[in-house]
């Protein structure tokens, strides 16, 4: 099961040249952009890991897909993301943001029922992979840690 | 400046006069070159487009506008022919280059990471940004702008500093020019443990494997530099232009003064002029003397020479107007006020001591 969110989720994954378009126009918008990797892709979780500080003086998205391709090489079985913040209104604010890698293999999600009061039910998602420690998730090559 | 018309295009036959007109025509379709379309999709060009296929490089010249960055080189640069020929050639190889390809025949792109040898003042810094500039026009990098460090800005404090540092200023260089001062500081012959060495292996690798990503140009003292490139091997082959910047003569100097006054909107009376050429003269047999630079801090000088001048006059009459040509001109005495024409030294630190006489 391919997780998809933010931007561009109804797309098939950015091939390089499309994400370096993206981050070019992050660029010349005078957006910042920023690299992001987590193992726990549940679409509440908004604490993904940074990636070196965001990059607030670039020219050219070159520097940046650098970023992303080292990223790739230390976490190859995580999830990538590439954040651009918008500080024009004073305040950091997610102005684009889309995935840029995932892991080989994805597991997905079980929906969870739980019986309530009165034969209320609620329902949550449980993630396959979190069922495996911090940093032991998705690892179908290196275990390397978060 | 050689014309970048010059070069053999062996596809391209001499532009004609016919050809010049229709360039006019050609404007609105910008950068196209006409290939006959039957050869277009086949895939040995080399083999399969005739040897006499047409390409209109005028127009691409053109449409390139690369002659405008060059002619303003040209006209804002005093001397330097050398440097501008060489400018002027690559132009031309890039331009070639570009019309090959829409004839389909791939070559690798050149290497363009230069390096700018030269006394203080001869223009390296200058010339590296127009050299983004020209290589932005031409397609070469992306954005052409300017990113100018030295080893402070490259090396760091201590172990684990370095890399995260160089990597920084690699990133903000990419799709431009970045311009390393004095770059022989990074390599310090006598500690082998000195951090410069992880900035330099980033550098060579750097270089070589994103060469389109962005040009380096390495700048200093021809002497230090020459012995930097046999420090480092590796270095200097990777380097695919080794430009020398002269010394100016008087002459130029005087010309790169006037443009200066003009550029301020100052202008010299004729006496003053022939006092600054006589200056200049003077103060190039001094130590120190730092070319370009040297003129700018000079005019500094007179200018607050001059500003002075005009307060001491209002200052003495009560009531006294001055008019635009007094708050232009330069007057001679200006000039004879330096300590050059006492046989003193002028230095360009110094501007307080050369307005106590």
């Amino acid at each position: 099961m391919q997780i998809t969110q933010g931007t561009f989720s109804y797309l098939p994954p950015l091939t390089d040249e499309q994400i370096t378009a993206q981050i070019q126009y992050s660029i010349d918008n005078s957006w910042s952009v920023q690299v992001e990797f987590t193992d726990d892709p549940h679409p509440r979780n908004v604490y993904w890991d940074m990636w070196g500080l965001p990059m607030f003086e670039l020219e050219d998205a070159a520097g940046a897909l650098d970023e992303v391709n080292r990223c790739r090489e230390a976490y190859p079985n995580h999830y990538i993301r590439v954040t651009a913040y918008d500080a024009s209104r004073g305040r950091q604010t997610t102005a684009l943001q889309f995935i840029v890698h995932r892991p080989a293999e994805e597991p997905g999600f079980r929906l969870e029922r739980q019986e309530s009061h009165d034969r209320a039910l609620r329902y949550t998602l449980h993630s396959y992979a979190a069922e495996q420690p911090h940093g032991q998730r998705y690892h179908n090559g290196s275990g390397d840690g978060g | 400046m050689a014309s970048p018309e010059a070069p053999e295009a062996p596809e391209a036959p001499p532009t004609g006069p016919g050809m010049r007109e229709d360039l006019q025509e050609k404007a609105s379709t910008y950068g196209r070159v006409e290939v006959d379309e039957r050869f277009a999709d086949l895939d040995d060009p080399l083999a399969e487009v005739p040897d006499d296929a047409e390409a209109d490089l005028g127009s691409v010249i053109n449409d390139s506008r690369v002659q405008e960055v060059l002619d303003r080189l040209d006209r804002e640069l005093v001397g330097l022919v050398e440097v501008k020929r060489r400018v002027a050639e690559i132009a031309a190889l890039l331009l070639i280059d570009r019309v090959r390809r829409t004839m389909g025949l791939e070559s690798e792109a050149p290497t363009l990471h230069m390096s700018f040898t030269g006394n203080p003042g001869t223009g390296k810094t200058t010339v590296a940004q127009r050299m983004g500039e020209v290589l932005h026009k031409l397609g070469y990098v992306r954005r052409g702008h300017l990113v100018t460090v030295s080893r402070d800005d490259l090396v760091g404090q201590y172990v684990g500093h370095t890399a995260p540092k160089t990597r920084e200023v690699l990133k903000r260089a990419m799709g431009g020019v970045l311009f390393i001062d004095e770059a022989y500081h990074l390599y310090r012959v006598d500690n082998e443990r000195d951090y410069g060495q992880e900035t330099v292996e980033m550098l060579l690798q750097v270089m070589e494997n994103q060469r389109s990503d962005l040009v380096v140009i390495m700048a200093g003292y021809a002497d230090r530099m020459n012995r930097f490139f046999s420090d480092v091997p590796g270095l200097s082959s990777r380097i695919g232009h080794h430009i020398d910047f002269p010394d100016f003569e008087v002459d130029e100097l005087m010309g790169i003064g006037q443009l200066m006054v003009a550029q301020q909107n100052y202008r010299f009376s004729p006496d003053a002029e022939k006092a600054f050429q006589d200056y200049l003269s003077r103060r190039m047999e001094q130590p120190r003397f730092a070319n370009g630079r040297s003129v700018r801090n000079a005019l500094d000088r007179l200018r607050m020479r001059h500003a002075n001048r005009l307060w001491e006059a209002a200052s003495e009459e009560q009531g006294r107007k001055v008019t635009k040509s007094d708050l232009v001109t330069i007057q001679a005495e200006d000039v004879m006020k330096s300590r050059v024409f006492e046989g003193g030294e002028d230095t360009d630190e110094d501007t307080d001591g050369a307005e106590s006489r």
